[in-house]
């Protein structure tokens, strides 16, 4: 299946001895300067007879992005400080996945950082620009760049190395800024950047046409019918609906993903609430986040405004997906608001699990718990929700809601270890821009520590399924965890345990 | 870089999906496959041709759910899960199959 080694699972975490240079060979495929210009990045082609065209950085590529990087040192105090405040404690190095799955010590959160931060030392501090060697800074070349590139697509802005960091520096932040620099040189990813150039082209990461979308909505429509026979809906622009429902178009699409959908169309059928989707903002998620694109983030973000007002909705509600949750609770009003049209008696914008839980706790929800009987789960807290937003109207609510949804619909849940769940979650390997197929190795082994944890909760608890509300961790967990010994249908949506468990008015099972 | 198919060139990205989808033929899924050891059966082209029909009409690769409802009614109930696409396409059926039906690779969180 894979021509590197796939890390052992160990019972206890292990710290492994670096080996240098394991993960300098990897670096995903740059993006082509068409994508790019779509971005207003900038891009350069060269072609090649009979081979694939390479992109290059442009022309004065050095003095642009020295220019960029004091452009974001103004624009963001925080890049500021993250770049001059590392006091080399080391607390952060063994506590990211990548490092602990590739044993490359420029995977070690400080030393990746370092790649940045000893060029920002050359260029804008005083004894960088004097005496560079006694400071480690060094110039920016061609190799610089290429190792940034490298290394800062092994990084999964997961800010897992944050949490433990004394002085609070935000790796995330330090990552992205290093990717806006290298867009504005030709440099950047192509995964990441075609697919904000979908979502302005077709409206989502998918490339999902509006007739295809209306296409699977229908078929959805016709397939509950089918296995329940009750008339549960899947409206689309429907003008007036109370509540607009935006959801990463993996919920169109993958699996399980989709039972996800399900499951939030039965809990609107079964209270009774008037919803809909947009074709406009047929995406919840926001690559410009991944990207360290302000104004990406911003124009993907209007399209959400635009399709609120046109549909004339009172709410909007979130659907499954970690990365939308932290732009949509953390930044939607700076990006697009003021979003003074919709009803403030609720949360602007509200998660899916706020919403289901509030009517699980009125009551209005017929759940029988049983169905779910054959299950034993877990909940893999996804990092941009976890570390990065909140949920509901206190503190710790993000790990609170969705848990207390699933124990709402199941018997059986357990967590797995302390230190692995909460805001010391472990990123599922594959979030921040990365779940690309060229980076497959990265994921492979970056799932390490998760996977360990999961493994231990299915030996000494008999955890069976694994449920989270991150399309990208679905999607990472069904693909990768295979390599492990997992199969995929032990990844579950929460509200595909949710569709499980409720029963709908009228509703008459199939025999089996 | 191109893959040759009866003697044509035909030129693929770095993934190695078409770039001119116009351009499919047949043969250029036989080719694919042969690079991956896969020897396509009849049932890999009902998959394929159904993934063609579909990007004709929609533009874009079906939904897992709806690939698996249709081959389910072509192959047989037994076949209609993505268990059975895994079998015939190991690398997934939305990329593998995808690539050798000269369509685009689904992108996004898939």
């Amino acid at each position: 299946m894979a021509d590197y080694e796939v890390p052992e699972l160990k019972e206890y975490p292990v710290v492994p001895l670096p080996v240098e240079g394991t993960m300098e060979h990897l670096s995903p495929f740059v993006a082509k300067p068409e994508f790019q210009e779509a971005l207003n990045y900038v891009g350069k082609k060269i072609e090649k007879e009979g081979e694939m065209p390479e992109y290059v950085l442009v022309d004065g590529w050095h003095d642009k992005a020295i220019e960029k990087m004091g452009d974001l040192l103004g624009r963001y105090r925080g890049f500021q400080v993250f770049m001059d405040s590392c006091v080399k404690c080391g607390a952060c190095t063994d506590k990211c996945h990548y490092f602990i799955g590739t044993k490359d010590p420029k995977n070690m959160p400080v030393a990746r950082q370092d790649l940045l931060r000893s060029v920002y030392r050359r260029y804008f501090t005083f004894a960088g620009k004097f005496f560079p060697k006694l400071v480690g800074a060094r110039d920016l070349t061609e190799d610089v760049v290429q190792e940034w590139y490298s290394y800062f697509h092994q990084c999964s802005e997961c800010r897992r190395c944050s949490v433990f960091c004394p002085y609070g520096i935000d790796t995330a932040e330090v990552t992205m800024a290093a990717r806006e620099i290298m867009a504005h040189i030709g440099k950047g990813q192509k995964y990441n950047n075609e697919i904000i150039g979908k979502v302005f082209t077709i409206g989502n990461n998918l490339g999902l046409p509006e007739k295809a979308l209306a296409n699977v909505l229908e078929g959805l429509e016709e397939d509950v019918e089918y296995d329940i026979e009750v008339p549960v809906k899947f409206p689309l622009d429907k003008k007036g609906a109370d509540i607009l429902l935006v959801t990463p178009s993996a919920d169109f699409f993958a699996e399980p993903h989709i039972d996800g959908l399900i499951g939030y169309a039965k809990v609107f059928h079964a209270t009774n609430t008037s919803w809909t989707l947009s074709s406009r903002a047929s995406e919840a998620a926001n690559f410009g986040l991944f990207i360290g694109s302000y104004e990406n983030m911003q124009r993907i973000s209007m399209r959400i405004r635009t399709a609120a007002l046109e549909l004339g909705v009172k709410r909007i509600v979130y659907g499954e997906c970690g990365h939308a949750w932290r732009v949509g609770y953390s930044f939607l009003n700076t990006l697009a608001g003021p979003f003074d049209f919709l009803d403030q008696n609720y949360p602007v914008p509200q998660h899916i699990c706020e919403f289901t839980l509030d009517k699980l706790q009125k009551g209005e929800l017929n759940i029988d718990k049983s169905r779910n009987d054959d299950k034993t789960v877990t909940f893999h807290d996804s990092c941009n929700v976890a570390r990065a937003s909140g949920m509901g109207n206190y503190p710790g609510g993000q790990f609170d809601i969705p848990r207390a949804v699933i124990n709402a619909v199941c018997n059986n849940y357990v967590d797995m270890e302390p230190g692995t769940t909460h805001d010391a979650t472990f990123c599922c390997g594959g979030g921040g821009g990365l779940l690309t197929d060229d980076l497959m190795e990265l994921r492979v082994k970056g799932i390490l520590p998760r996977a360990s944890a999961l493994n231990n909760a299915v030996n000494e608890n008999g955890v069976t399924h694994m449920a989270a509300i991150c399309a990208i961790c679905k999607s990472q967990f069904t693909k990768v965890l295979p390599y492990y010994g997992f199969t995929m249908d032990q990844i579950v949506s929460v509200h595909q345990l949710v569709s499980e468990a409720i029963i709908l008015e009228g509703q008459v099972d199939p025999e089996d | 870089m191109p893959i040759e198919v009866n003697g044509k060139s035909f030129e693929t990205d770095e993934e190695g999906y078409l770039v001119n989808l116009g351009e499919w033929e047949p043969d250029c899924a036989t080719v694919m496959a042969a690079a991956e050891d896969q020897e396509l059966t009849e049932n890999h082209w009902e998959v394929i041709n159904f993934l063609r029909e579909y990007y004709d009409e929609y533009q874009i690769a079906p939904a897992v759910r709806v690939l698996t409802k249709a081959i389910g009614k072509k192959l047989g109930k037994d076949k209609g899960n993505s268990k059975y696409l895994y079998e015939l396409f190991p690398y997934g059926p939305g990329k593998q199959a995808c690539k050798y039906a000269g369509l685009p690779k689904p992108t996004g969180c898939v």
